[in-house]
């Protein structure tokens, strides 16, 4: 190692002193920060692959076993509901890894210290976090919408022969474009959970709880006011726009449900930008 | 210039920081001592904006660090803790630094050869062995060009060629102009490195001075006895109001003399009434000799009087059951 070099490197100054680095500087580094962690990369991958090839597989199968011993009542829901049937498996799947990785996102900073360099360097803080949602929001709408539109051309051609179903249909593209926006919005709203338990597993728990576990307790609840809590849940309301077809007695419609889910995130990122504020790091 | 005033630090009821004030000047290496929990990283922390004060100012040429704009050009910090992403290259943590400042990337690979990490800067960091750690941290302190250094323990896990490295390097920088601060609990190095001490214990400001004050501050209080009636002669010595402690290792009684008499380091007595006190009770000397303090001794010195005081007052014990959440 070089122990003789320090003092002839450090007569090069570094040159522009004092102008403030912009907002896009802090991206840029947000930017570098995502693609230079292995796990990270891996982990979007992940989500491609089981998205589509869940809905690639399920479809395969239904198509398959069409008309099985237990087949009609299956049949006919995919039938009603092609689109449903198409997003259900793989995006139910997918969006754990979405959850997942949301959290890391941020956790991982407390976890691996990394944050006390982050916060040396952006000492005011909350332009860091914005910048990661920045980054993390784009990258996640790009591939969620790939996602979406692949999962929905690749569901609906392997059941062409059953049932056809098009982008031009009602509510067909509303609800593709939508799952995007869908898995989009759950990303940040992770991201937030992670920004407030700033632990990994914690935060996972959390976040999965919220998304798989409270729809089914909030289902357990007396009727009336059970359906109303249900119905403005995170992920219950969320989901909704990317779902052709409204149920009975569906309280709010597809971009009520994911105004909800968005105002759900928007309250947690304010708590988790004012615990960022407050909080040692 | 670095600004300590009234700088308090509360962890629940734990006092961390108690009211510490100090300036850190600018064109000399200042070292900052004090025991482990003494607050010295809470201090550093609390003037780099991560932890919130509980009262009082730190600033840097005025400023508060959440103020300056493009702090690591004005800053560089090495802490304690590690800072990096194992998975993440030394390139790729430096570059998103160099990037949330406006700094080249060319800054970037400058820094990586200053550090010696050229070769390895494509690793993932967390395959580094601890010497690599500290010389990427080293060069996430020195990417921005900052003027003032805050160093916390950065000879940590360094082979004696980073030590000396570390200690030019720092040197190098004083002699330019710039503010160091660098905190350690390796008193011997200090004693070669900073011009000048802040001396901290339980969060209060023990010393302020320049390392030949501190030294000398101690110095000729300590006396190497060696006696074959060791138990004696502490009662004596504690019966005329010193001190009387089994010399510890590396006090210079050296191994190998195990047919020897005990060896005692005697404070608070000069050497001539302990020989007066010996004969009067004849007990029996091998060895007498004055000690010159080294800033060791003069440390241990220091903050063993304030943890004493810590003791006399009642907040004591209550401070101390929650030790180790400074971090």
């Amino acid at each position: 190692m070089s122990a003789t070099a320090a003092p002839s490197q450090l007569e090069s100054r570094v040159t522009q002193p004092g102008r403030s680095a912009g907002f896009g500087h802090l991206v840029l580094a947000e930017w570098t920060k995502i693609r230079s962690v292995r796990s990270t990369m891996w982990t979007l991958l992940l989500f491609v692959i089981i998205t589509i090839g869940l809905t690639a597989l399920f479809s395969w199968l239904s198509v398959s076993h069409w008309t099985g011993p237990r087949a009609p009542a299956r049949d006919a829901a995919i039938l009603a509901d092609p689109v449903g049937f198409i997003f259900g498996a793989g995006i139910g799947l997918g969006q754990l890894t979405i959850c997942v990785l949301g959290v890391l996102l941020i956790t991982t900073e407390y976890s691996t210290g990394v944050i006390r360099a982050s916060l040396l360097a952006v000492p005011r803080r909350y332009p860091m976090l914005a910048a990661k949602i920045v980054v993390f929001g784009v990258i996640l709408l790009v591939l969620a919408e790939l996602v979406a539109f692949g999962s929905f051309f690749v569901g609906s051609a392997i059941l062409h022969s059953r049932v056809v179903v098009a982008l031009s249909d009602t509510g067909v593209l509303r609800a593709t474009l939508g799952a995007g926006f869908y898995l989009t919005v759950l990303g940040i709203f992770s991201l937030a959970v992670g920004s407030i338990i700033r632990h990994t597993a914690g935060g996972i728990s959390i976040t999965i709880g919220v998304v798989l576990v409270l729809p089914i307790l909030a289902g357990l609840l007396p009727s009336s006011w059970g359906a109303h809590i249900n119905a403005y849940l995170p992920q219950q309301a969320g989901s909704l726009v990317y779902k052709v077809h409204q149920s009975s007695g569906q309280l709010l419609s597809a971009w009520e449900g994911f105004g909800v889910f968005c105002i759900w995130t928007v309250l947690l990122l304010g708590a988790g930008t004012y615990l960022l504020l407050r909080r040692d790091a | 210039m670095i600004e300590v005033r009234d700088l308090t630090k509360r962890f629940g009821p734990k006092v961390a920081v108690d009211h510490l004030s100090f300036t850190v000047q600018p064109g000399r290496v200042t070292g900052f001592l004090g025991p482990n929990g003494a607050g010295k990283s809470t201090t550093m922390r609390l003037i780099l904006g991560l932890d919130h004060a509980s009262g009082g100012s730190a600033t840097i040429d005025g400023k508060r660090y959440a103020e300056l704009s493009n702090p690591l050009r004005t800053v560089g910090a090495l802490l304690e803790a590690n800072s990096v992403h194992s998975g993440r290259s030394a390139r790729n943590h430096l570059l998103f630094l160099a990037q949330t400042q406006g700094l080249p990337a060319s800054r970037v690979d400058q820094m990586l050869d200053l550090v010696g990490l050229r070769d390895v800067a494509g690793k993932r960091a967390g395959s580094y062995s601890l010497g690599m750690s500290q010389r990427l941290g080293v060069a996430a302190a020195l990417l921005g060009d900052p003027e003032i250094l805050l160093l916390d323990e950065p000879v940590n896990g360094l082979d004696p060629e980073g030590v000396l490295w570390i200690r030019n390097l720092m040197k190098d920088l004083a002699s330019r102009g710039r503010t160091v601060l660098v905190s350690s609990h390796l008193m011997n190095e200090m004693a070669v490195t900073a011009d000048h001490l802040i001396v901290i214990g339980r969060g209060r400001l023990l010393a302020d001075a320049s390392t030949e004050e501190v030294i000398a501050r101690g110095s000729g209080q300590s006396v190497r006895v060696r006696t074959p009636d060791p138990d004696r002669l502490t009662a004596l010595i504690e019966a005329e109001g010193g001190k009387a402690l089994p010399a510890g290792n590396g006090a210079g009684n050296g191994a190998g003399n195990g047919g020897e008499a005990p060896v005692l380091t005697v404070t608070g007595v000069p050497a001539a009434r302990i020989g007066e006190l010996a004969a009067s009770a004849s007990v029996v000397l091998h060895e007498l000799t004055p000690q010159l303090a080294t800033l060791e001794d003069a440390f241990l010195e220091l903050t063993s009087d304030s943890l004493e005081f810590g003791h006399l007052t009642t907040a004591g014990p209550a401070r101390e059951s929650t030790d180790g959440s400074t971090r």
